[in-house]
């Protein structure tokens, strides 16, 4: 169980300050499946590297399963069981697909046991198990392995940022079973970020993050409806240009 | 024969356990431990200058010659000659390198000056690693020289390792290459505390159609200093590339120098250079995945000079 209690997050630009999370409450039970959604700009990404820690929040506290994780740093909270599947995969000249693979497992995984990981995404193995994670790799290709590398710790809280983007659609299908496997096997908690409908539907919950706050959260019955008509993602964000 | 400290020493600087196969000459000390010739690959001790010749004749195949030095009293200053006269259409690995423990209180010192003599179409891979270690006052110190004078459509690959331990060095690498010929040169360097390395390159591309690529990474930690000059001449249709790719930490401070010299419309001359410190994004993937911020350093590091 994570719980967020009334978290605020500020920047200082040009001597403003900027409030991008802005007393945010969020409650998220354990074994979900959680979409979280909502028009670019409005804080999700944000909102996820404050849950990790790569991020520190201005105020409020956080607590993971009991424990008050407000003042911890990233290492803590990976070891406590928080992984982040990041929007923009980072690159490492001389780190090979399967050392940063046996990083994320924390042990030295057989080349077999990596594949299987890099199966799980849709990469054939051979091929990359030896590549250097660098630019020399495809964006989508990178996305796979910065999603391999979190199905790999397999915790109990993962988070994936915008996991769809530049994924082509041949293998977009098996990423949605690879989700709803991780549910099974590890019966942990999910936590998507996603502006794509095929993921929305397969969630139990669905979050609408908007100008830093909860607007909407609930099952995905009664949320996706509601997205899906009058006030979608996509009208939100052109309201706001319109004002 | 050797004692226990050198046979160490011999390990991480050419990766040696026991005797190697083929060709080779261990000086230890200042003096000749060990040698071994074969049916095509000559050692000869040179009569003006402390050092070696030697020959490979043409047409030899995968083949090997290890030079490695080792030094284990404190305080032997010595500078070492050996000359490479490698024939045409050979294809040979050579692997040199040198490894100093000094314990005592006086400077420790090997200048090892290498001359490469390379036929037409051959290929050469030269593996060159530096290490130093030991607890004493005294310094080690390492002046390699290295040059290079290629024919015709030869080929040479140069790996050169300096990770741990050398407190000054400077190294001067010169290269003159005929038409069709390749160098390729992988430089990768650590400093660490008060260490100082320098490291000037000069490749004269003198024949049509001859490049070369010199790409140097390196790691300066703590108040350590590091100077990479390279310069590139092209006189000719040719292509040369130069890279200097630098993560500089704590209170370390790096020069990188290009030089870059065409004499011909046709020769084509790229030099990039980077310094920085380690990326702030690569930090937090890594401790993402329950690593400390020192474990994740180290595995950046890692991977970096590999
Ligand atoms: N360090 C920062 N300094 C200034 N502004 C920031 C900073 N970090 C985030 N922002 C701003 O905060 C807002 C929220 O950004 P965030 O990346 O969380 O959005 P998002 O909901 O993930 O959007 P998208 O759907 O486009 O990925 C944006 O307007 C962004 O420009
Ligand atoms: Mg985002």
């Amino acid at each position: 169980m994570l719980e967020l209690k009334d978290i605020t997050y500020q920047v200082e630009e040009n001597n403003e300050t900027k409030t991008i999370i802005d007393h945010l409450d969020l409650s998220i039970g354990d074994g979900k499946f959680i979409v979280i959604t909502g028009p670019n700009g409005g804080g999700k990404s944000t909102l996820a590297k404050l849950i990790m820690g790569v991020r520190p929040v201005s105020s409020g506290s956080m607590i993971f399963d009991g424990e008050d994780i407000t003042k911890l740093n990233i290492t803590d909270r990976a070891k406590l069981g928080i992984s982040f599947a990041f929007q923009q995969p980072v690159h490492f000249k001389g780190i090979k697909v399967l050392d940063l693979l046996r990083l994320a497992t924390g042990t030295n995984i057989s080349v077999n046991k990596a594949c299987d990981y890099l199966s799980k995404v849709g990469l054939c193995a051979k091929e990359y198990i030896d590549r250097e994670v660098n630019s020399s790799l495809s964006g989508g290709e990178l996305k796979r392995i910065e999603i391999a590398t979190v199905l790999a710790r397999g915790t109990k809280f993962s988070i994936f940022d915008e996991p769809e983007a530049g994924i082509d659609i041949w293998s977009f299908q098996n990423l949605i079973q690879v989700f709803e496997n991780i549910r099974k096997t590890v019966q942990g908690t999910v936590l998507i970020i996603s502006h794509q409908e095929r993921i929305l539907n397969i969630a139990d919950e669905i979050i609408v993050i908007e100008d830093g706050k909860v607007s909407k959260h609930g099952s995905k019955e009664d949320i996706l409806p509601e997205l899906l008509g009058t006030a979608s993602a996509v009208n939100i964000s052109c309201s706001k240009i319109s004002n | 024969m050797l004692d226990n400290i050198q046979k160490q020493l011999l390990k991480e600087v050419a990766d040696l356990y026991s005797m190697p196969k083929g060709a080779y000459n261990i000086r230890a000390n200042g003096e000749k431990a060990a040698r071994n010739t074969t049916e095509n690959i000559d050692i000869v001790t040179k009569t003006d200058n402390p050092g070696i010749d030697v020959y490979i004749k043409d047409g030899t195949q995968n083949e090997s010659v290890h030079i490695p030095v080792v030094i284990s009293e404190s305080g032997i200053k010595e500078v070492v000659y050996n000359d490479f006269y490698i024939g045409e259409n050979c294809n040979v690995t050579i692997v040199a390198g040198c490894g100093i423990n000094n314990c005592g209180s006086q400077d420790s010192q090997h200048d090892g000056v290498h001359r490469f003599f390379v036929g037409k179409n051959s290929k050469i891979r030269y593996v060159e690693k530096h290490y130093g270690e030991g607890t004493g006052t005294g310094k080690r110190i390492l002046n390699p020289v290295t040059e290079v004078y290629q024919k015709e459509n030869s080929y040479v690959d140069m790996d050169m390792v300096q990770i741990k331990g050398v407190d000054d060095t400077y190294r001067t690498t010169k290269a003159e290459l005929a038409a069709g010929a390749t160098m390729i040169v992988h430089e990768r360097l650590m400093t660490h505390g008060q260490q100082k390395a320098t490291s000037v390159y000069s490749v004269e591309l003198n024949g049509d159609g001859s490049s070369t690529d010199v790409i140097s990474r390196s790691v300066a930690k703590d108040d350590s200093e590091q100077i990479f000059e390279v310069a590139i001449v092209g006189n000719t249709i040719c292509n040369g590339h130069a890279e200097c790719d630098a993560i500089i930490m704590d209170n370390a401070h790096i020069v990188a120098i290009p030089r870059l010299d065409a004499k011909n419309v046709d020769a084509a001359l790229i030099h990039e250079a980077a310094i920085g410190k380690i990326a702030g994004d690569q930090l937090i993937k890594l401790m993402s995945l329950g690593l400390t911020e020192a474990e994740a350093e180290e595995q950046i590091i890692g991977g970096f000079l590999r």
